[in-house]
């Protein structure tokens, strides 16, 4: 398998305060990995420094495209490494409220047009093709996601777990390969958890997708996973199978704490 | 029903009423006899007053509160369901045309003037709303456009002799660049910090054309600015108001037409996913920088058109026409009438600019009931006076 995305030594630091210190992480094609660790280990930061939201002090952040070259991600903006492919939801839902369920997925697929003030004011023939073409692919990435029933309700006004699923409907309409999702089952119902298992396994068998997830919801990562990465004060402390996770010490310390230190 | 306590609340209410205004409605000295006459039956009033407005006060929150609680579906403007309603938009959008059309021959000049202000509101309050409404850019300096666009066709005219038609386009190239100019470096900013200094870069624009005496006349402005030139014909006042009204329901229709194609477009879209979250915009792959400073570049561009209208209208301009008090009231229209609701908007900029005209007669109540009227909506109707609705596509699979 060929490494999609490959982190060397990412250091961020706030202040005098290490959030990430050296991370090595290597997320192969078509993987879906998870990314765990007590809170307040830097798994978000993590996101937001490989996604452009913060720029690193340190290290590399590479990707390969299915299809092209590796090239490296660091002090790109945002929106340039959603371009590049890189797709993420939010831990705290970050929905475009006051617009509609489709709307929120067309503002997905806005990096992937180009209509300008010009075109949207005299809409010439290709502009009109454009915009419908938005929204028929909007839509379909809301029947994927099974929310074609909400299509012109307001994101606010949507159950709680179907906000979770437009997040992940919004970050599918900008074509990713890569998908990063943090924590996005907090807060759901087991059968609400049971339905966002099927819909990552089917994401990845039919949108040729590679996952990364942020999760606590530990029966979902060790189900999910194909490959753990575990985080604990900025450090990466194990990398593994479920199974081999599962049984490392130094894991279960740092979620469990030193039966020695405690004494 | 009306509960004990709220008669209890009620009463004192009255009771912080009466002393509040008993030194401005009680004791009024008269300095010619050198005596105070006490008014004891104003405070009766005030008291009786007091008490009743707040019971309806009270009354009308707890409608409200609960009409939130019985239905969780927010309800369609009226106006909306009649736009939406193709049996009677037809009928309804006419109506409006011909009311419009008919108007400055059925008033007198006078009315018509004040139309015209009322609707050179409209296209600022239009062009705020891409600002404040749909991106979410809290603007409080946006009359320096508009002085920007006055002075555009003033100084044109007055050294080059640019008609009133050359120098619609050009001030609206000016507005833009001013836009741009001024953007560039505040957009970084965003929330209050924008608001400051965007306020201040208003009162800048004003305090310059105040004290730059060579370029503008300083406070004594420019006169005889010529009004819109028709095909070499003479005007005389009136028709000349006249034509200057259908001037500006052109511009205003001109100016409808491209903020709701605007709007339901992707740049459109792009604005409001700003205003409601701007880390999550970025992550989904819109450029914030180019996108606010589109917004506020668009918002000048159309601050400036309503400005060279302004000068042509008046044919006087000077700096106190631009003072901080027509950006609030700019930006009153805007909130009052819907943020983000072009409906809203052009009905607030119509209710706001022509009432207090008409209430001329009441002039000392004039801004007291200016203000009640925000506040009442603001507490009422936080959303506005006619609040925005995003387009509902129709899919056919749906329907089945």
């Amino acid at each position: 398998m060929e490494p999609i995305l490959n982190v060397k030594n990412l250091t961020m630091n706030f202040g005098g305060l290490k959030a990430l210190d050296g991370i090595d992480i290597v997320i192969e094609k078509g993987q879906i990995a998870a990314l765990i660790g007590p809170n307040g280990a830097g798994k978000t930061t993590f996101f937001n420094c490989i996604t452009g939201i913060y720029e690193p002090s340190e290290g590399k952040v590479e990707i390969t495209p299915p299809g092209k070259s590796t090239q490296g991600l660091k002090g790109l903006k945002p929106n340039h490494v959603t371009e590049k492919g890189l797709a993420r939801t939010f831990q705290n839902i970050r929905l475009f409220e006051g617009m509609t369920v489709l709307e929120n997925v067309m503002i997905g697929r806005h990096c992937r047009l180009n209509a300008g003030i010009f075109g949207a004011l005299v809409q010439p023939p290709s502009q009109k093709n454009e915009e419908k073409k938005c929204v028929a692919d909007s839509y379909e990435v809301l029947e994927k996601i099974g929310l074609e029933k909400y299509v012109n309700e307001k994101a606010i006004n949507l159950p709680y777990g179907a906000q979770r699923r437009l997040e992940i409907a919004r970050a599918l309409a900008t074509n990713p390969f890569l998908l990063l999702l943090d924590e996005p089952a907090a807060g759901m119902n087991p059968q609400e958890t049971k339905e966002l298992d099927d819909l990552i396994i089917w994401l990845r068998d039919n949108e040729d997708l590679t996952i990364l997830l942020i999760e606590h919801d530990m029966k979902l990562v060790m189900s999910l996973s194909d490959r753990i990465h575990v985080v604990d004060y900025g450090k990466k402390i194990a990398e593994g199978t479920p199974e081999e996770v599962k049984s490392n010490p130094q894991v279960i310390k740092a979620y469990l704490g030193d039966e020695s230190e405690d004494a | 029903m009306v509960t004990k306590k709220e008669i209890k609340q009620s009463f004192w209410i009255a009771l912080w009423f009466m002393v509040l205004t008993f030194p401005i409605m009680v004791i009024r000295v008269n300095t010619i006899k050198n005596i105070i006459v006490w008014r004891w039956t104003n405070i009766l009033w005030i008291g009786i007053a007091g008490f009743f407005a707040s019971l309806v006060w009270n009354y009308l929150l707890r409608l409200k509160e609960e009409k939130k609680k019985s239905d969780t579906k927010e309800d369609i403007p009226f106006v909306h369901r009649l736009l939406q309603n193709d049996r009677f938009r037809t009928p309804f959008l006419a109506a409006i045309a011909i009311f419009f059309i008919i108007y400055p021959f059925a008033f007198p000049m006078y009315h018509t003037s004040i139309m015209i202000s009322a609707l050179v509101y409209v296209m600022l309050g239009l062009g705020l709303n891409i600002v404040v409404g749909l991106a979410g850019l809290l603007d409080l300096g946006y009359v320096a456009f508009y002085c920007v666009g006055a002075y555009t066709y003033a100084l044109l005219n007055l050294h080059f002799g640019i008609s009133f038609w050359l120098v619609l386009p050009i001030s609206a190239v000016f507005g833009a660049m001013a836009g741009t100019l001024l953007g560039y470096p505040v957009l970084r900013l965003r929330g209050d910090y924008l608001a400051i200094v965007t306020l201040g870069f208003g009162e800048i624009i004003r305090i310059v054309m105040e004290n730059w005496d060579e370029l503008g006349n300083g406070p004594r402005g420019i006169g005889n600015i010529p009004p819109p030139s028709f095909f070499n014909f003479e005007l005389n006042q009136h028709q000349n108001v006249i034509y200057i009204y259908f001037i500006v329901i052109a511009l205003v229709l001109f100016t409808i037409f491209f903020v709701n194609r605007l709007e339901n477009s992707r740049i459109g879209r792009a604005w409001i996913a700003l205003r409601d979250d701007e880390i999550a915009c970025q992550a989904m792959g819109i450029d914030k920088f180019k996108t606010k400073l589109t917004a506020f570049a668009l918002g000048a561009t159309w601050a400036s058109l309503g400005g060279v209208v302004f000068a042509a209208k008046t044919s006087f301009i000077n700096p106190m026409s631009f003072t901080i008090f027509e950006s609030i009231a700019i930006l009153c229209v805007v909130v009052i009438g819907g943020m983000g609701s072009a409906i809203g908007v052009i009905a607030g900029a119509l209710v706001l600019i022509l009432v207090p005209e008409y209430l001329r007669a009441m002039a000392e109540y004039r801004m007291l009931v200016f203000g009640a009227l925000q506040v009442i909506v603001m507490v009422f109707k936080p959303e506005g006076l006619i609040q925005s609705v995003r387009k509902i596509y129709k899919f056919e699979k749906v329907e089945e």
